[in-house]
């Protein structure tokens, strides 16, 4: 990447900036709704899953924040070539956080749900993991923008692929266990749904690197991202056979 | 990408033939080569005002010269219609070809080059004549029209052609210095384009006009376009991004790099270009 000089005009620069930071804040919060919701639906705590929904609020905010601030730069400023590509990855970020927000919101609403419900250790314990990785997904994704660096966020892209695996085989587990006893049915619908919520989130982080990629490059991503999840391609009815 | 910009000295995109296959190709990349300007320098006395210049100007486009001022892109400009031949001790060196021609061939009349190319200047400069007069003195003196009928269809025809017509038709015998600077412009165009020139060079066209005035001779470009060359110096890189195909960016002396305008305004390849266009300290 090119060496960024400073702006001639200092307010340009303050307001870039603002832009950055605000994506970073709303990043971290971002953080914190996902590693609380699954902490909240692996404890059972209805009390952390009440104030992970509340926080979520906070990101929302920061979004029409960050989408005000780059109508105004875009209207004024005119950007161009770097700049431009500042604003419109922010923009994409910001869209991407949000929604990253939303899902694990959703997450911590389903450990209200599930609170007193028996929780099958194996299964908690793969959600707990691909949690995680998705977790480590958004820091490494957000540290690669913080940083500017493609080749960082190029590595996130790759591995998206580990959560979408994860994802195939906690679907196949969790359609067992309904099988097994439709009264698991309700449980497992919400580890499910939040499986399939914590995969999304991936797949937002895999955005993000592709904009980070774009910021850094001016260019998108060439190569074919392995897609990894093929839960809507999987026939349900076979695997009665396998219970 | 095809653009292949090397560090100094000046860089030059390959040639045009090589069909671009990504979407948004510029339409300049599917036209003719029109002029071709290949090493050149040229010196005001002892000062070298530009160096080893190497350009491709295509046909049925608009190549827009950026670049701060006094690097070069209006001596460039003037190099074009051999301008700078009037200029005392002005020196050229290197090869412009018009059509394949090299313009600088002492066979070439200079009267008659400015014939297929055309300038246009930043401030509106009409003769004090009127405004059928401004239009007619081209074909009159290049004798393109034997009777008044046909010379008269030639006014109307390039002040219509300039958007300029519908304004002006009821005072054809006015001074064209009674128009509004807009206008004004835009009758310099229609005297340009009187004599159907090949290349239209534009220094700064809009830099003394309003912005509705300034659409208006942007919206006429972009119609003019479709079938001239028009090579325009501007110091607005939001007009360069508007209404070129091509940019060039300029910087003491030197041609820095040259792309397609979508390339330039949004991933330029070289520090200088992105420096100067994102207003950072170079």
């Amino acid at each position: 990447m090119m060496e960024q000089h400073e702006h001639i005009v200092r307010s340009y620069e303050e307001e870039l900036a603002l832009l950055n930071n605000t994506i970073a804040r709303m990043g971290g919060l971002a953080e914190q709704v996902l590693g609380q919701a699954i902490e909240a639906l692996e404890r059972r705590d209805a009390e952390l899953a009440g104030a992970t929904i509340k926080q979520d609020e906070e990101i929302d905010e920061l979004q029409r924040q960050i989408e005000a601030e780059a109508v105004v730069m875009i209207a004024r400023r005119q950007p161009m070539a770097y700049d431009l590509r500042q604003i419109m990855a922010a923009l994409r970020i910001s869209i991407d956080l949000e929604r990253i927000g939303d899902l694990g919101k959703n997450i911590a609403k389903r450990a209200v749900a599930v609170v007193m419900e028996q929780q099958p250790k194996q299964l908690m314990l793969g959600l707990k993991h691909m949690g995680e990785l998705a977790l480590g997904q958004l820091k490494d994704v957000l540290d690669a923008f913080i940083e500017r660096d493609a080749d960082r966020a190029l590595k996130v892209w790759y591995k998206d692929e580990e959560i979408d695996a994860m994802y195939n085989s906690l679907f196949r587990e969790l359609l067992t266990y309904m099988m097994e006893d439709p009264r698991n049915i309700g449980l497992c619908t919400h580890l499910l749904f939040g499986a399939k919520n914590i995969e999304r989130i991936g797949d937002h982080a895999t955005n993000i690197a592709e904009t980070v990629y774009y910021l850094v490059h001016g260019t998108a991503i060439v190569d074919e991202r392995p897609k990894g999840d093929t839960t809507s391609s999987t026939p349900v009815a076979l695997k009665r056979s396998a219970v | 990408m095809e653009a292949k910009v090397a560090p100094q000295p000046a860089v030059q995109t390959p040639a045009p033939p090589v069909p671009e296959t990504k979407a948004g190709t510029s339409p300049a990349e599917q036209h003719a080569l029109k002029m071709k300007a290949s090493n050149v320098n040229l010196w005001y006395g002892e000062k070298q005002a530009l160096f080893d210049v190497d350009l491709e100007i295509f046909d049925r486009s608009v190549t827009a010269l950026i670049g701060p001022s006094g690097c070069g892109k209006s001596t460039f400009l003037r190099c074009l219609d051999r301008m700078n031949d009037v200029i005392d001790g002005c020196r050229v060196s290197g090869d412009i070809r018009l059509d394949g021609q090299d313009i600088y061939d002492p066979h070439v009349d200079p009267v008659q080059l400015r014939a297929r190319v055309g300038m246009v200047f930043q401030k509106p400069n009409p003769f004090p004549k009127s405004i059928f007069e401004n239009v007619a003195y081209g074909p009159r003196i290049h004798g393109l029209c034997s009777t008044k009928a046909e010379l008269e269809e030639v006014v109307v025809g390039s002040l219509t052609r300039a958007g300029l017509f519908e304004e002006v038709k009821d005072r054809l015998q006015e001074p064209g210095t009674g128009l509004s600077g807009g206008q004004q412009q835009r009758l310099c165009i229609a005297r340009a384009i009187s004599v159907n020139p090949e290349v239209l060079l534009m220094d700064e066209p809009c830099s003394a006009l309003d912005p509705i005035a300034t659409a208006r001779i942007e919206d006429l470009m972009e119609e003019l376009k479709e079938q001239l060359c028009i090579v325009i110096v501007t110091h607005s890189m939001q007009q360069a991004a508007r209404v070129s195909q091509r940019t060039a960016f300029f910087h003491l002396g030197k041609l820095i790099e040259v792309d397609q305008t979508s390339t330039i305004f949004t991933n330029p390849k070289e520090q200088r270009t992105q420096d100067y266009i994102t207003g950072r300290f170079g």
